[in-house]
């Protein structure tokens, strides 16, 4: 198993330089090229600031101010006819620009089109709830909140969703180890048996091919069974594997092996 | 109408059989080993199949009940979350005496392909184990394999606690 590297500086650091080598990137296309998208760019434009919009791969993003989002989104949908939101949450650019940016995923279904709402915020600050908009961005702010520590002001239950409430950290920031933190390494053992049992228990085996051949605590080589902790030597008496002890169960039949006769006629 | 004939005069004139407490009780309990419904990922749809009518677990008197305080055996069929350990503890100790655990498949064993933050690195490190089947997910024949050698293990030890429990087999 791959040993685990801090990822604090994953983002700022690329493991691969070459000078000459220029990423490929998704093509972007002016908002003008689509005049659908134009006019609904138009229309955002009339009454909230808009820093970036571009149209890729045949959907419009629109970067905002954090402050605007609600008022964005009540205009999509009650004026621009984008009545759905079908995804939000937030990306971790924690490393690069110290914040998240957070995203709305909008669609239209009279238009047959996508737009996506896109914001930046600094780490820390929180954002306004759009629940009161959209039901469904209800369960996504409390998984933003759950996955990456982002409040939102106004949600009527700001509390965790995937994770249990009594959880530390954000399982979704880049420098969360996936195998989880002392606290995650721990926590099922901490709160049934207290901490006290830590040493009983013993840390997590996270290598789940691990087979030792001379461990019988764990371990127990099939038809060389021997009781719990013994030594093992190499020379364990050999258990033949049967279905039922040699001398018969009290009135159950035992099954005899030598008398037993296999059909295999299937038109017997 | 039938004709019974029952020879009373045979066996010292009773229709009777001896045998020991251990072995009258343990063949009471390994043929009526009743199992907590326990699915909590895809091995628990293999448990169902080894419940229903191909390999019908009726025949072993192994009945699912929905109730841990009716239950004998737990079959933890599925990966364990942390979320869902103290439930797991919780519903472990709602089972009466004597009861036994049976680990199915390889999340529940040691955490299996789920090596992260979120899984418990196997139903042990919360509750006592009886048997471990191996699988992703087991067939209904391991699984009915496993309930085979859990009735042997049953009736290889004493039927009182207060006896030293014997090694398995």
């Amino acid at each position: 198993m791959r040993a685990y590297t801090p990822k604090d500086d994953v983002q700022a650091k690329p493991y691969y330089t070459d000078r000459f080598y220029k990423s490929p990137q998704v093509p972007k296309h002016a908002p003008e090229s689509d005049e659908v998208f134009n006019a609904d760019l138009e229309s955002i434009k009339a009454k909230f600031e808009v820093l970036d919009a571009y149209i890729q791969v045949e959907q419009m993003v629109v970067y905002i101010n954090a402050k605007d989002n609600y008022g964005v989104l009540e205009l999509m949908r009650d004026e621009l006819e984008y009545t759905q939101l079908s995804e939000m949450s937030a990306i971790d650019w924690l490393a690069d620009r110290n914040g998240f940016e957070v995203f709305y995923q909008m669609l239209s279904m009279n238009k047959r089109k996508r737009i996506r709402i896109k914001m930046f915020i600094e780490n820390g600050q929180a954002v306004n709830s759009v629940e009161k908009l959209f039901r469904s961005a209800d369960w996504s702010e409390r998984e933003m909140f759950d996955m990456f520590g982002i409040e939102a002001n106004g949600h009527p239950f700001m509390k965790r969703i995937l994770m249990p409430y009594d959880w530390q950290g954000n399982p979704l920031l880049k420098t969360y180890p996936l195998q989880g933190d002392e606290f995650a390494a721990w926590y099922e053992v901490d709160k049934i048996y207290g901490k006290e049992a830590r040493e009983e228990i013993g840390p997590e085996i996270r290598d789940t091919a691990r087979i030792d051949r001379y461990d019988s605590d764990r371990f127990s080589r099939l038809g060389h069974e021997v009781p719990k902790g013994t030594e093992i030597t190499g020379d364990e008496p050999v258990n033949e594997q049967a279905y039922q002890e040699d001398g018969g169960v009290f009135l159950i039949k035992k099954f005899d092996k030598e008398s037993s006769v296999i059909i295999d006629d299937p038109q017997r | 109408m039938a004709q019974h004939k029952v020879n009373y005069t045979q066996n010292g004139g009773l229709p009777a059989a001896l045998t020991s407490i251990d072995k009258i009780v343990n063949w009471g309990r390994s043929n009526s080993i009743w199992a907590l419904t326990y699915g909590l990922a895809c091995c628990g749809i293999e448990m169902m199949a080894s419940g229903a009518s191909r390999y019908d677990f009726d025949r072993f008197g192994t009945i699912f009940r929905a109730s841990p305080r009716q239950a004998d055996v737990m079959i933890v069929a599925g990966t364990l979350t942390k979320k869902h350990a103290e439930f797991i503890k919780r519903l472990y100790d709602q089972m009466t005496e004597p009861r036994w655990v049976i680990s199915m498949g390889s999340c529940a064993n040691t955490g299996g392909m789920f090596n992260t933050y979120a899984t418990v690195q196997g139903v042990d490190r919360i509750i006592p184990v009886d048997l471990y089947l191996p699988g992703c997910a087991p067939r209904p024949e391991t699984l009915q394999y496993g309930v085979m050698l859990l009735q042997k293990k049953i009736r290889a030890n004493y039927a009182s606690k207060a006896q030293k429990a014997k090694r398995l087999m």
